[in-house]
């Protein structure tokens, strides 16, 4: 398959579009990345700092959790990108599956 | 290549096997290891009703009689129907989307022998001081008491093939979605393939769940945790919620490709290209889904409240939707076809109002009240075995008739299959229809003796006489196997002449790279289209050039024996609970968890590239490989 690549006559032209491209992505790893720890510690100040009820911080680590799971999966593991379809599929209806067996066990099963 | 083996004689043959990463091999060991463990589930089940073919019987002790009723179970489920359908989809599936292995050879490889392993290990059990005995479910309350080792057989044999079972899984998964042949899109990917497909999606999602309640069962059994100690704080009833979980998936794991075997099956024979094609994989991936918010229809007696088990119950009834709209579109497939009776198709035509019986009964057990009444009698074994056998068993028997040209190059005798279908249809309908009315009566299941004068003594008689005669029916089949094999007349690519799917294009069987070149697809039942155009050949999508093989190798029978040793190691340790914890327990452990390990460094660090067969050698193999254009 490598020597096939060399052969096409396009192919400077294909390495400075991915070059070019390489670079934004790098970029937005490290605003996400940033991100991701500013959310670390917003998380961690939320249930330390001991000023806020169990009621708020439970459902607001909830969401951060969420919120670093969408950068892992958008920005880390490249979801949006073609060619992720499938295993995007396949990551939301497991969790959809667990989302809808959790929710079970937490409202209408009592032990 | 087996043919070259073979003329080596016995070594380079068995060495063949033990080496391959044929897909094609893999589904003849498949089919053989399979078949083997059907045989000896069956065996069990024939000890089961002898013992109660009278009331008070003692052909067998009490003790035994738990040890052979769970074997049988857990074999039939484990070690016999999965793979067995593993088996035809290993011959067939890549043959239909025009690839020329599955995605990962290797690992194709490595799962048959995790579940062979396995499956031995669990068998072991039976010389090492007694089979588990708390039911193919082994609900924990019942088996952190179970005296010996049976159930840590169980659990481990369990695991062991559990886990080759999900390496096949995600295989398929990535088979499916990567290698389909230029055209062939995944709506007009044949309705096994489809099914192979979803089923696979369903080990992937329902696997980790066995896995983890299995893990933490064992953790309990052998290194002295207490998850379901109920006494230390642990749940016992968490082990049935995760078993069901993963198990009511698991009956759909079963059954979707017995649907997707009899969905090729029922075209072929009416000469009709299936009814609702796509209705069909709606149903399938709507069943797919349905099946994991259903698990505690199997749970409804343990007391989980009127409003779980209210939604439990609609939940479980919808699933029938989709079940149904398949059983139509079979029967308006058969509509108005011209309808050859061949004995694939004796076993579809039998499968349907079987499997109906079996689904009926499933609704009446999911009206959550009257499962109070139903639940634990002989009613739930005369449903499942309505759903399993009159579906599953039936659908490998139709399949071995039908893919044996495929995957052996010879045809099993007609003549013997109507002998054995004679026998096994009435027998089953005889051992199992009975058993309905037992339940009804109050029969509980998984006694080992009754008493005299309750009204159940007929009808366990005549269970057992059908027991018989699907023993018979069996042993016709394994007849008819021989002789074929002695007699080993080759036929030809498409020996029922009304083949539909690319499998029958190529040679009976096909060289063991399948295609020369990879075919073109132009629609749903491509070689049938073909056929109607006046093809002779698929048509290719690609120039005649080297192909790409892999290489044999050992490496996955030795990390599967790695493992297989590392269990002996596990279930002697010395906090097992059982208390006979050998000195040398954890050092085997090491060891074999040594040796999987090891090998599968150096699978990592060994680079493999495969070899190339030039194409030069291609041209020479003229008439071979489904030779396109
Ligand atoms: C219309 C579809 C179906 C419905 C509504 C249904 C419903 C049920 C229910 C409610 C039970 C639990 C009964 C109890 O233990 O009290 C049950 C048990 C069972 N079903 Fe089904 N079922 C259906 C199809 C199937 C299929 C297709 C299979 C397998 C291929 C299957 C295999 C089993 C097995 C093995 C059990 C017993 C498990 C055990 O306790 O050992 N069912 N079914
Ligand atoms: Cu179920």
């Amino acid at each position: 398959m490598g020597n096939e690549q060399l052969k096409e006559p396009d192919f400077n032209v294909r390495f400075e579009y991915r070059r070019k491209k390489s670079k934004e992505e790098m970029r937005f790893q490290l605003i996400s990345f940033m991100l991701m720890i500013f959310l670390t510690i917003l998380a961690f100040i939320a249930v330390g700092s001991n000023h806020f009820p169990p009621k708020f911080v439970i459902p607001f680590l909830l969401l951060l959790a969420s919120v670093q799971v969408g950068f892992q999966l958008y920005y880390f593991m490249h979801a949006s990108e073609k060619g992720h379809t499938f295993p995007m599929t396949f990551m939301y209806s497991a969790i959809l599956v667990a989302f809808v067996t959790v929710l079970v066990f937490m409202t209408i099963i009592w032990w | 290549m087996s043919t070259v083996a073979s003329k080596k004689g016995i070594g380079a043959f068995i060495w063949e096997y033990l080496t391959t990463v044929d897909h094609k091999k893999i589904a003849h060991l498949y089919l053989a290891a399979g078949g083997f463990f059907f045989l000896l589930g069956g065996l069990e089940a024939m000890f089961i009703r002898i013992q109660l073919m009278k009331p008070q019987n003692d052909f067998i002790s009490e003790q035994l009689f738990n040890e052979v009723m769970t074997m049988h179970g857990t074999t039939m489920i484990f070690l016999a129907a999965m793979p067995l359908l593993f088996a035809y989809m290993n011959a067939v599936v890549p043959l239909q989307i025009g690839a020329r292995d599955v995605a990962f050879p290797f690992m194709n490889a490595l799962g048959f022998w995790l579940f062979f392993l396995g499956g031995i290990f669990l068998n072991l059990s039976w010389f090492l001081g007694g089979a588990p005995d708390a039911g193919w479910t082994s609900y924990a309350s019942l088996s952190m008491r179970s005296e010996g080792h049976g159930i840590d057989f169980y659990l481990l044999g369990v695991q062991i093939s559990g886990f080759g079972t999900l390496m096949s899984g995600i295989n398929f998964l990535a088979t499916i979605i990567n290698m389909r042949a230029p055209g062939m899109s995944f709506m007009r990917m044949p309705m096994f393939t489809w099914t192979t497909f979803v089923a696979s999606s369903l080990i992937l999602l329902a696997f980790p769940p066995l896995t983890i309640s299995v893990f933490l069962l064992m953790f309990d059994r052998l290194f002295g945790s207490k998850f379901f100690d109920v006494a230390m704080g642990g749940n016992t009833i968490i082990w049935e919620h995760f078993f069901w979980i993963f198990g009511h998936p698991e009956v759909y794991i079963l059954i979707l490709p017995a649907f997707g075997i009899f969905s090729e099956i029922v075209p072929t024979f009416s000469r009709k290209r299936l009814f609702g094609y796509s209705s069909m994989v709606f149903a399938t991936i709507l069943i797919g889904f349905l099946g994991f918010m259903v698990w505690a229809h199997h749970m409804f007696t343990t007391g989980l409240g009127n409003v779980a088990n209210a939604i439990f119950a609609v939940a479980t009834m919808a699933i029938a939707v989709p079940t149904g709209i398949k059983i139509f579109n079979w029967l308006f497939t058969m509509w108005g076809g011209n309808i050859k009776i061949t004995v694939p198709m004796l076993w579809a035509l039998g499968f349907i109002p079987s499997f109906v019986i079996g689904g009926v009964t499933g609704i009446m057990q999911a009206v959550a009240p009257l499962d109070y009444q139903l639940h634990d009698t002989y009613f739930i074994v005369a449903h499942f075995h309505y759903v399993i056998v009159g579906g599953v068993v039936f659908a490998l028997f139709a399949a071995a008739h039908f893919y044996w040209p495929k995957m052996f190059g010879t045809q099993l005798s007609e003549k013997l299959g109507y002998w054995t279908f004679i026998f096994f249809f009435p027998g089953f309908h005889l051992t199992f229809f009975v058993q309905h009315f037992l339940g009804l009566m109050g029969m509980p299941r998984r006694v080992a003796t009754f008493l005299p004068g309750q009204g159940l003594d007929a009808g366990n008689y005549i269970s057992s006489i059908g027991a018989f005669l699907m023993f018979i029916g069996v042993v016709l089949l394994l007849i008819n196997i021989v002789v074929t094999s002695v007699k080993n007349k080759k036929v030809a690519n498409d020996p029922w002449g009304d083949g539909r799917t690319m499998e029958w294009a190529l040679p009976s069987p096909p060289p063991y790279y399948n295609f020369k070149q990879t075919p073109l697809v132009r629609g749903l039942d491509t070689w049938w289209l073909e056929k109607m155009e006046g093809n002779k050949e698929l048509p290719p999508a690609e120039p005649l050039k080297d192909i790409h093989m892999p290489n044999n190798s050992i490496l996955p029978f030795i990390i599967s024996s790695g493992l297989f040793i590392a269990a002996f190691g596990a279930m002697y340790s010395p906090l097992n609970v059982v208390g006979d914890g050998k000195p040398w327990g954890v050092p085997v452990l090491i060891l074999g968890l040594g040796i999987m390990f090891g090998t599968m460094l150096l699978r990592s660090l060994l680079d493999d590239y495969g070899y190339y067969i030039p194409k030069e050698d291609l041209v020479d193999d003229e008439g071979k490989g489904g030779r396109a254009g």
